[in-house]
């Protein structure tokens, strides 16, 4: 395989293309997927009851 | 600070210096007559302090703390001093700057003080002194907090912090001395760039063995931001170093790149280094620090997730922004416009997300200066990220680059965003580290809070109506297609805005010294409180780290 300005765009082009496209959509998926609600709200919150000193 | 090593640890220290002043010893032989020898002489002086402080308290007893119950806050104290040392100094070196462009006789007529050379004292100063110094104290402060679990180690938190700090002064006084690689944000030639290179790999792996220790099963969104700041920073310095020295015993080097393929190298790696050291770290503080101080969750934790991975992936694109007109291929210009105009999404969704957060709570914002200077920082975010995307547009960029108009961006993204959300987060970070009632004065904050935000308008206003005449003048023809205007001509119209801009500066840094000033009058004449909470979770009684159902 020669590493040339050709193939290089090509890949580029091509594959930068689609594995973009498929991060967005299964990231984009993952933030809103509905049932996850729960474990980011109580992520969100968890800086705040952070200073309720060590949970016993 | 010594004390509270164990013996052993103190050994290892000891040793460690030692092994860097040999280091700097054989620098100074072999690059003798050469800046490195110098730079070598300075590595071995500090190493050498820092192993006889070490040495003169070694057989002080062994620390009694039970340090399972406490936080390990030592190094980022040392880290939160160290940035303001180097706001004062990188602010006051962008002041002189400044100055310089509109008043030329205070080079006072020294080859060190020439505008090349203090130019990246200025902006290595302020990115990688200041604001690299706040991103690795803050990380080490966030990190235990979000994993309530005490730092991993004692002796590498000191390694990354005082090494980070090395490479600084190595740094700057290369430039003084002539010493560049001629790569924007990557001026310090091969020896510090593979210095670098160790000490980030070592806070990296700090990173993630706290990590690896937490007692929460979430990884907070701020981690995250601090993780791809490490990681893709350490990419970018790698591959945009690459070179190859002239000698061994020299300072000078080549890169491993040449001509077109160079310059989409440097600035793939000053785009992001934008990217993800002076927005994704500063993202980081800002997840953190804003919800804390206003006392309420972030708005919507899935839009902080969404914009993480936009932010991640797109700015990696937009690089090539920087090459418009150039040899660069048509198509790698018009992917880097496209990519800096789609990240406009993430860019807004985080700095939407935060001023939503303060939706409820803006009473707050009227009556503490420092959640004001989160929520500024906040707007500044957004307005810059806005004026980014629209000047990476290829036809808006014929008129603004190579102008002030992008020394205006710049600022308004470093002072009004990078600067403005640190120092919030440095007056809310304060006295928890050190245990005080309050600030030593909540009117110095205010008076902090406005002189910052006044130079910072000062400035970018300066900066973009200098660039908008300077680049209409370039362009504008006379009837038989000559230049209308000398380049003399230009100077002689930026003149007005140099000097404002200086006032602006000016402003600004006078706001960082008070700044400085209400820090370390906090430490020393505040009254004492012992912190009811802001300690780690016992390691017996917590929940598993990883949950079992939801």
């Amino acid at each position: 395989m020669e590493l040339s300005y050709e193939w290089t765009s090509a890949f580029a082009q091509s594959f930068g293309l689609i594995y973009l496209m498929v991060l967005s959509v299964a990231i984009a998926v993952y933030a809103f997927w509905p049932s996850l609600g729960k474990r980011f709200d109580k992520a969100a919150k968890s800086i705040l009851n952070d200073e309720d000193g060590p949970c016993r | 600070m010594i004390k509270r090593l164990t013996i052993a640890e103190r050994q290892t220290a000891m040793l460690l210096s030692v092994l860097i002043a040999l280091a700097g010893f054989a620098m100074a032989v072999i690059g003798r007559g050469d800046p490195m020898g110098v730079h070598g002489w300075i590595v071995l002086i500090l190493a050498g302090a820092l192993f006889f402080a070490l040495a003169s308290a070694l057989y002080e007893p062994e620390p009694t703390e039970d340090r399972a119950v406490s936080y390990y806050d030592d190094p980022t104290k040392v880290g939160i001093l160290l940035t303001l040392v180097w706001a004062v100094a990188g602010m006051g070196m962008g002041v002189w700057v400044a100055a310089q462009l509109a008043w030329p006789d205070l080079r006072f007529d020294a080859a060190w003080s020439s505008f090349g050379r203090i130019r990246p004292v200025h902006t290595s100063g302020v990115i990688f002194g200041f604001g690299g110094n706040a991103l690795i104290a803050t990380s080490f402060h966030i990190m235990q907090r979000t994993s309530r679990a005490r730092m991993a180690g004692h002796i590498s938190p000191w390694f990354v912090l005082l090494g980070f700090n090395l490479f600084c002064i190595i740094a700057a006084t290369g430039y003084l001395m002539g010493v560049t690689q001629s790569k924007e944000y990557a001026e310090p030639e091969w020896y510090a760039d593979i210095w670098l290179v160790i000490v980030w790999i070592v806070y990296f792996v700090l990173y993630i063995r706290t990590l690896a220790r937490r007692n929460e099963p979430h990884i907070y969104v701020a981690n995250w931001y601090y993780l791809a700041f490490i990681l893709v920073v350490a990419v970018l310095h790698i591959v945009n170093n690459l070179a190859v020295p002239a000698s061994f015993g020299a300072a000078k080097s080549y890169s491993a790149f040449s001509g077109v393929q160079d310059a989409m190298t440097q600035w793939w790696y000053g785009h992001n280094a934008v990217a993800f050291f002076l927005t994704a770290g500063f993202l980081g503080m800002l997840y953190y620090f804003l919800p804390k101080r206003a006392e309420r969750p972030i708005y919507s934790y899935r839009l902080s997730i969404l914009s993480f991975w936009g932010i991640t992936f797109f700015y990696i694109w937009a690089g090539s922004h920087h090459l418009h007109y150039t040899a660069v291929p048509e198509w790698v210009q018009t992917l880097g416009m496209t990519f800096s105009v789609m990240l406009l999404v993430p860019s807004w969704a985080s700095a939407g997300n935060a001023l939503m957060t303060l939706n409820g709570a803006w009473h707050k914002v009227r009556d503490d200066a420092t959640l004001r200077f989160m929520m500024v920082a906040a707007v500044f975010y957004g307005l810059s990220t806005f004026e980014g995307s629209f000047m990476a547009i290829r036809p808006v960029n014929s008129l603004s680059h190579y102008t002030d108009w992008t020394v205006g961006h710049v600022h308004a993204g470093a002072m009004g965003w990078v600067a403005l959300i640190t120092f919030g987060s440095i007056y809310a970070l304060v006295p928890v580290l050190w245990r005080k009632q309050t600030m030593y004065s909540w009117k110095l904050v205010e008076w902090h809070f406005w002189l910052a935000l006044g130079g910072t308008v000062v400035y970018v206003f300066a900066m973009w109506n200098s660039g908008i005449t300077q680049g209409l003048m370039w362009r504008t023809y006379t009837e038989s297609g000559t230049l209308a205007y000398s380049f003399t001509d230009t100077l002689v119209k930026m003149h007005p805005y140099y000097i404002a801009r200086a006032i602006g500066g000016a402003m600004f840094f006078v706001g960082a010294v008070i700044g400085a000033f209400n820090v370390v009058m906090t430490i020393r004449s505040v009254g004492h409180q012992a912190q009811q909470l802001d300690y780690p979770t016992g390691s017996e009684a917590n929940e598993p780290a990883v949950p079992a159902a939801e």
